[in-house]
């Protein structure tokens, strides 16, 4: 980008980018190479999530903004100044460590001033009191970090990087130590914190759940490269790869025949149904006759008696067989198995107007149009669907 | 429970501990007569018992000048090798634990040579070097020097290896993290970090070197140690003053200890 040249030197001018600034960065191991020429932008004040599987490059990535790792190539800039050479000590930038690494020689309050006094602050006491305040640990300054609870040493390493109000603060799995109830309400307090403080998070996690709740915008990682960045909402939807329809959320992608446009629509033939999928959901080229996968998500997935009208104007596809059942509660969870040998994931809400089917039910399914999406046929449709949840 | 068996468990427990008073003894009885001798006022050189009371020992240490001047040697050889083998055994302990070079595996294993070998071979290797190299006529305060370094070296590396094992390198990237520059990194984390290690490798070195006879006795052509001192006069009447330095040092390690006791105690109190 011819714009990195341009870029003049000074933060705040005109024309500079308010934000961090990724331009084809790579890093390459002596086996393998971990992140590819990737280029990301991440808006001032925005909370941004690097979601993907464990070795899918994110944590190098924020490695290299953090300066702990240096770049094959590419260039990283933080308001209009290049950053990519830089030494750590002297980025804006700061970060939350997986496992914390708390100082464990020094107690919590010195902890939190480490930073402040690097930079000689004169304001240590007020700041790091304030600080405290923020995290809820003001009554703890004086204990020694392994005598406190994973959550508070969680909120201790987070005082201790935002205290020292970086231009972006750095999340490597921060939660991933902790239990699944206390990690659910960590995430609502640190989305609370970004949102009164203000400031730029990148967040790398490998939980989907995570990133949906606490980021503005997610990138979705995969094999060094972002297959899809957007916001949670748009990731969900409109999936553009069978790596991001799976990783995020489940998804039934079943194989089709592409029998071309038509208006807004590219009409594919769906193992003998025709169905229609709106073009700015369709993510390859309507070939006619190339094979393609249409992907839905379960909880978009109708089911109903054989026969019965089903509330979707598109055409019902008869043929299901209820293959197994699982009451969750909240929602029902039917297999069904279709005439071509797939089984399809259907969610319904159990909002108790409708009976529940059993196994062996003969059942027709359908889904509105405009709820499915269309794949390449190249990519592999069971991509990103075995993530493990352990964290990497 | 009948009173035959109460006795039985009785005798038990108390076998026990009386075995354990007898094994405490057994270990202290020597040290109880180096600090008793030191009280001793002898009635002739060649015969070593308690005669009577003194304090003349432990007022006029000096009375043997050579005694005075073997030990002001092993002291002085004691921290010169003390000060050089645990700043050159820390350096290659952060070599060997946080640098990936072609052999390193097998200098992690040549480290713990000079610890496995047997003095007497070290000792003569290092004479037979030293004659090599056209020494043999200087052997002396520095050769012992040298050797003591040497034969340091391989303690301090191994200490201080396994307390660098142990530490998260995370923590030397969040203090860079947070503003730390290389040199203040190593100051304010590494070091504080590290130091406990290092400084049981130099106690250890010092002590090793303090007490080494068999590589010294070898290496050491006229000058003479406190070992050898000790093991020179013992044919013919050890002077009660040695006695006097045997308690010293004795104290002096059970102060060592039982501080690092106490201060491990602290420690774990405070994170209780």
């Amino acid at each position: 980008m011819s714009q990195v040249a341009e870029a003049p030197e000074k933060s705040g001018d005109v024309g500079a980018y308010e934000g961090l600034r990724i331009r084809s960065l790579t890093k390459e191991f002596a086996s393998f190479t971990a992140v590819k020429s990737l280029d990301l932008d991440v808006p001032s004040g925005s909370f941004f999530a690097l979601l993907g599987p464990s070795g899918c490059g994110k944590t190098t990535t924020l490695r290299m903004v953090a300066g702990l790792e240096t770049p094959t190539s590419g260039s990283i800039e933080l308001s209009g100044k290049d950053i990519t050479w830089d030494k750590p000590y002297r980025r804006p930038v700061n970060t939350v460590f997986q496992n914390y690494a708390l100082f464990p020689h020094l107690d919590i309050y010195e902890n939190v001033a480490f930073g402040l006094r690097r930079r000689k602050s004169k304001e240590v006491d007020r700041s790091v009191r304030e600080m405290l305040q923020l995290v809820e640990l003001e009554s703890q300054t004086r204990k020694r970090p392994p005598q406190l609870s994973g959550g508070q040493q969680q909120r201790v390493a987070l005082a201790r990087a935002l205290i020292n109000s970086p231009e972006v603060l750095l999340l490597d799995e921060p939660l991933g130590a902790l239990d699944l109830k206390l990690r659910r309400s960590m995430q609502i307090e640190i989305k609370r914190i970004q949102t009164e403080v203000g400031l730029t998070f990148v967040h790398v996690t490998h939980d989907q759940e995570e990133a949906m709740t606490m980021a503005d915008t997610i990138a979705v990682m995969n094999q060094g490269v972002i297959e899809q960045m957007g916001a949670p909402a748009e990731l969900y939807d409109n999936p553009e790869t069978t790596f991001v329809a799976n990783f995020l959320g489940q998804s039934n992608l079943i194989e089709v025949e592409i029998r071309g446009p038509e208006g807004d629509f590219v009409v594919v033939d769906m193992q003998g149904t025709l169905a229609s999928i709106p073009t700015q959901r369709t993510h390859v080229q309507p070939t006619v006759g190339e094979k393609a996968w249409v992907g839905i998500r379960p909880e978009k997935v109708l089911i109903a008696e054989v026969g019965a009208s089903i509330d979707a104007p598109g055409n019902s596809i008869p043929g299901g067989v209820v293959s197994d059942v699982s009451f969750i509660g909240v929602s029902t969870q039917y297999l069904v198995r279709m005439p071509w040998g797939q089984e399809i994931q259907v969610f319904e809400q159990n909002t108790g107007r409708r009976r529940l089917f059993r196994q062996g039910e003969q059942v027709d399914i359908s889904w509105h149009p405009e709820y499915a999406f269309l794949l390449d046929h190249h990519q592999d449709a069971s991509a990103g669907v075995d993530k493990v949840d352990a964290p990497s | 429970m009948s009173p035959l068996q109460r006795m039985g468990r009785w005798v038990g427990q108390h076998l026990v501990l009386m075995g354990g008073l007898l094994v405490i003894v057994y270990m202290f009885v020597p040290i109880f007569v180096v600090v008793l001798m030191s009280f001793n006022k002898p009635k002739s050189k060649l015969i070593y018992r308690f005669d009577s009371f003194t304090l003349q020992n432990w007022l006029h240490p000096c009375t043997d000048q050579s005694m005075c001047s073997a030990l002001s040697r092993s002291i002085q050889i004691g921290l010169l090798a003390t000060v050089v083998a645990t700043v050159l055994g820390t350096l290659m302990a952060f070599a060997l634990v946080r640098h990936r070079f072609e052999g390193r595996a097998v200098a992690n294993l040549l480290v713990f040579l000079p610890m496995a070998s047997p003095e007497i071979v070290m000792g003569s290797s290092l004479l037979a070097l030293f004659v090599a190299a056209g020494f043999g006529g200087q052997l002396g305060f520095w050769t012992i020097l040298i050797a003591h370094i040497m034969f340091c070296l391989s303690f301090v590396v191994v200490t201080v290896r396994a307390r660098l094992a142990g530490l998260d390198n995370n923590l030397e990237q969040a203090a860079m993290d947070l503003y730390a520059t290389e040199a203040q990194t190593f100051r304010r984390v590494t070091l504080p970090l590290v130091f406990p290690g290092i400084l049981g490798a130099a106690l250890l070195s010092f002590s090793l070197s303090f007490d080494d006879f068999i590589i010294t006795n070898l290496n050491a052509g006229n000058t003479t140690t406190f070992p050898m001192y000790v093991w020179g006069v013992a044919q013919r009447g050890v002077p009660m003053q040695v006695n006097v330095v045997g308690t010293v040092m004795f104290l002096v390690s059970i102060a060592i200890v039982v501080g690092a006791e106490l201060n491990r105690r602290r420690q774990e109190k405070a994170l209780a």
